[in-house]
């Protein structure tokens, strides 16, 4: 118990890290200051003069009008001259008040006019806009700025670009700047040849889509040696794409690999330990996850919380199940294995038809707290999701607290002794009743532990463990019995040969595959990857 | 020394219960059949159609209960993927029912199932070729299942692959074949199976007659297999099967190679669930992927279980009771048969590890011992 204690608070200094995304700040509802009622009033020809006193005026706070503005969804009521923002389109229009967002269903497509826009304003708003945010005190903000540009460079933009590019800090919005000035000089062909092509060599390093996209409009240009430059430098990136693509799958192999080591880690200590396949490991996965849901039920408005309030409960909930399953039934049915994989498949049926009849044969729905959703993003073309790289933290975490336990404590030192001689560890004094229903306490206390991390990544229902019994039973047959490195290597290996076939296969292919080798592997060493050696070892 | 011998036979048959089941079960399919065929409907001791065929629906499952039993409860093979060969021969059979169906199918092809025109397909797959002729559709129901337990037995016995393994091995095979068969590239359905079935060998299936002899035929073939299995397993081979079971490294030590007695049983078992297949799909009219599901599979164990294992008198009898509980059960309680069930599972592995037919031969020999020393005295 102290060890997940431990584990928790250790996760609990992990937190801070979260998405680095900050929201722009939204003005309130302003009162509307002259300038904006000058704006309903003024001919498109004055307009240029009203958008820099506004700019002047409000700077970021008019961001979202501007851009409402530059889309053409911004509106006047013609009665009061109130500013509103057009949502939607067709039949389904509604007008919302500029600033404030308030819903403004009273007002019908006669009783508002349109604020004109035309290209030149267009071009004019573009410029604002870049300006008031690449000025933003936020770096993230100033680099996203200059990658929304990439796709629209004009002369106005380049010229603000270069400005600032001058007396830019941070050095990843200072590339963010040069990538898009290369991408400029590169397909502006007033440039010498030599300018555009030392441009394009600078390119080749981005990863941006819009690069791309510039790169391949390149390739059709009518100066050859430029042509065949972008062609080059764009091999040159999608090399770099597919490395990163692999790594996306290796990430999704893992994260794979670190549920499967949850589900099944529970199950090869109480199969090593005891000799007994556990039919019913799968419903203590299941009673974990609903274990989150129901604390969340209790808890509100505090999910942020929830999951360290649902981890220890969900291990004492399917930790004192499985305890009781041991003394039932379990110990009544010793060095019987077959006859117990009959009866614990029974308990499986009976705890999923108790919690369709308590719950609802319905799924439901787990949230995820604000500090593991979102994404790590390494660059345009990799994102790691956030709950995933929790959950491979988690599993390891829980991983490396088994071995320790097994390892240094008494506990532990019994477990061990008794899976490997059960008879002799016996004859030592060790209570080996005692140590069985320990035994199962704690693997199903881990498998409670995995639903709560699976309650993240799907949604909660009865056959929840059903579909991860089957996949843990393979990673113990595949790391061997008993054997928790073994365990860790077949559960990796597994999840990522599962992501790696998938594209090529498809992922019921994937899975059969993965069956058939693993039903060969077994012919070529049937105790799995490591064995126990020795005489003890049947 | 009788006490011993005593004890080693409980719970085993000899060949005294085959002659009075044989007869009862054909004496009892004769007299259905007979009450459903001549009687009129308003008849007292009228037997309905429906009737007849969950009847031949219980006889399939009790044949498929005496295939798990084979290998369970005389070679202690737990299969947990039994109904793999089971849903393999019925897809045979339905292979063949659905090219009878011919042009009158909702799309009118003469030669494509339905779902093969609703994908757009423009020839019948490799592996239907031939479904039309019933002899070898019948013959793939009972090759494909003996086939592919021929494979999978000989990579599993052949490395010693023994207990709760060789258990989630067979459950995981099926679990791969039900995933395999929902998906609607392979070309028997999808996850809607094969069903709307007209015709067999030109008989309309919907008719009475069509129905009792499709019961009748069962009831012959499952008298046929029980008698053929007791006489397997009561020569040499059955010997040396028993003893692989109570003690199969010694038996190898002797010389035997267990791994080939045990194949040769696996493959005759899903053979026995093959066929069991092929007779069920006439009379139920479907057969869609969810007869590969695991659960499926671990029901016919718990039919056994009940029944007796280790008796094949007790697997049918088993399978027969199970199913007619199950019938009455989700008629009036829905929701309670798997509390049921599951509470089978748990009380019969705990109190009745011999099942009914072990708990009546313990009984009866109580009974006679009683007997013995009242005379003794």
């Amino acid at each position: 118990m102290n060890v997940i204690l431990t584990l928790c608070l250790l996760l609990g200094a992990l937190m801070p890290f979260s998405s680095a995304y900050a929201a722009t700040g939204e003005a309130s509802a302003q009162s509307a200051s002259p300038m904006l009622v000058e704006l309903t009033k003024t001919k498109l020809s004055k307009m240029p003069a009203v958008l820099e006193k506004l700019e002047a005026e409000g700077g970021d706070a008019y961001l979202p009008l501007f851009r409402t503005w530059l889309a053409g969804n911004l509106y006047y009521v013609k009665s009061d001259r109130t500013l509103v923002e057009k949502v939607g389109s067709g039949k389904q229009v509604t007008y919302q008040v500029m600033f404030s967002g308030e819903s403004r269903p009273d007002i019908t497509k006669k009783q508002v006019k349109k604020v004109k826009v035309n290209n030149k304003l267009r071009s004019l708003l573009r410029s604002v806009i870049a300006r008031i945010q690449l000025t933003s005190e936020n770096p993230k903000v100033r680099e996203g700025a200059v990658r929304e540009l990439l796709a629209k460079l004009d002369k106005n933009l380049i010229g603000i670009l270069e400005t600032l590019y001058v007396e830019e800090e941070s050095r990843d919005v200072k590339a963010m700047m040069g990538t898009a000035l290369s991408l400029f000089a590169a397909s502006d062909k007033s440039n010498s040849q030599s300018v555009r092509l030392s441009a394009i060599e600078d390119l080749s390093e981005s990863l941006e889509n819009d690069v791309r996209n510039g790169l391949t409009k390149l390739t059709n240009d009518s100066n050859e040696a430029i042509a065949a430059a972008a062609e080059k430098a764009l091999v040159s990136i999608n090399q770099r794409v597919e490395r990163y693509a692999l790594v996306d799958q290796l990430f999704f192999g893992l994260s794979l690999g670190s549920v499967l080591l949850l589900a099944s880690i529970g199950l090869a200590i109480t199969f090593g330990v005891m000799g007994v396949i556990n039919m019913a490991h799968g419903e203590m996965i299941m009673l974990g996850a609903y274990t989150t849901y129901v604390v969340q039920l209790m808890m509100p408005n505090h999910i942020d919380y929830s999951i360290w309030v649902a981890i220890p409960a969900a291990f004492l909930v399917s930790g004192l199940m499985g305890v009781l399953i041991e003394r039932l039934v379990i110990c009544r049915l010793h060095g019987r294995p077959l006859e117990t994989l009959l009866a614990t498949f029974g308990i499986s049926l009976i705890l999923q038809q108790l919690v369709r009849t308590i719950f609802s044969p319905l799924n439901r729905q787990v949230s995820t707290p604000s500090w593991m959703s979102g994404s790590l993003e390494i660059n345009p073309v990799l994102s790691l999701t956030l709950n995933r790289l929790y959950i491979l933290a988690f599993a390891l975490l829980v991983f490396m607290a088994l071995v320790l336990l097994l390892k240094k404590s008494s506990l532990g030192l019994n477990v061990r002794a008794v899976s490997q001689n059960r008879n002799m560890a016996k004859a030592m004094g060790v209570k080996t009743e005692w140590v069985d229903a320990m035994t199962f306490g704690l693997g199903s206390g881990i498998a409670g532990i995995a639903g709560v991390a699976l309650s993240q990544l799907t949604n909660v229902g009865p056959n929840l463990g059903q579909s991860y019994i089957i996949d843990s039973f393979m990673v113990v047959v595949f790391g061997g019995v008993g054997n928790l490195m073994g365990t860790l290597v077949a559960a990796f290996t597994l999840g990522i040969a599962n992501k790696f076939l998938e594209p090529t296969t498809g992922a019921v292919l994937a899975a059969i595959l993965v069956l058939v080798f693993i039903i060969l592997f077994i012919q070529k060493r049937p105790k799995g990857l490591f064995p126990q050696k020795g005489r003890a070892a049947e | 020394m009788t006490k011993l011998l005593d004890w080693f036979s409980a719970g085993r048959t000899s060949g005294k219960y085959t002659l009075p089941f044989v007869v009862i079960l054909l004496s009892i399919t004769v007299l259905a059949s007979a009450a459903n065929l001549l009687l009129p409907q308003d008849s007292a001791l009228y037997v309905s159609t429906y009737s007849i065929t969950l009847l031949g629906k219980y006889l399939c499952y009790a044949m498929l209960a005496l295939a798990v039993d084979i290998i369970w409860g005389y070679c202690g093979i737990l299969s947990l993927g039994h109904g793999a060969f089971f849903a393999l021969g019925g897809y045979a059979m339905g292979m063949y029912l659905m090219r009878q169906i011919g042009d009158r199918g909702v799309y009118s092809n003469p030669l494509l199932p339905d779902f093969m025109v609703f994908l757009d397909w423009k020839e019948l797959p490799w592996f239907w070729l031939g479904m039309d002729q019933f002899w070898f559709a019948m013959l793939m129901a009972v090759i494909v299942p003996g086939l592919l337990a021929f494979v999978f037995g000989w990579l599993a016995f052949r490395s010693r692959v023994t207990g709760v393994y060789l258990s989630i091995m067979t459950q995981a095979l099926t679990y791969a074949l039900l995933l395999a068969f929902f998906r609607n590239e392979m070309g028997f359905g999808g996850n809607n199976g094969l069903t709307d079935f007209k015709e067999i060998l030109g008989f309309d299936l919907q008719a009475d007659a069509t129905r009792v002899s499709l019961f009748l035929i069962t009831a012959i073939l499952l008298a046929g297999i029980f008698v053929l299995s007791q006489r397997i397993l009561s020569s040499r081979l059955g010997k040396v099967t028993l003893a692989v079971r109570d003690a199969e490294a010694r038996t190898r030590f002797i010389g035997y190679r267990t791994e080939r007695y045990k194949v040769w049983l696996f493959v005759y078992s899903a053979v026995i669930a093959g066929i069991a297949g092929a007779l069920y799909v006439p009379q139920v009219g479907i057969i869609n992927p969810g007869e590969f599901s695991p659960i499926n599979s671990i029901e016919i164990v718990i039919w056994v279980a009940v029944g007796g294992r280790g008796t094949l008198i007790g697997a049918i009898i088993g399978a027969l009771l199970v199913n007619y509980a199950k019938t009455r059960f989700t008629a009036i309680m829905p929701d309670g048969w798997l509390f049921a069930l599951g509470a089978m599972f748990v009380l019969v592995t705990l109190y009745l590890p011999k099942g009914l037919v072990g708990l009546y031969g313990q009984l009866t020999s109580k009974r006679g011992a009683k007997a013995k020393q009242e005379a003794t005295s």
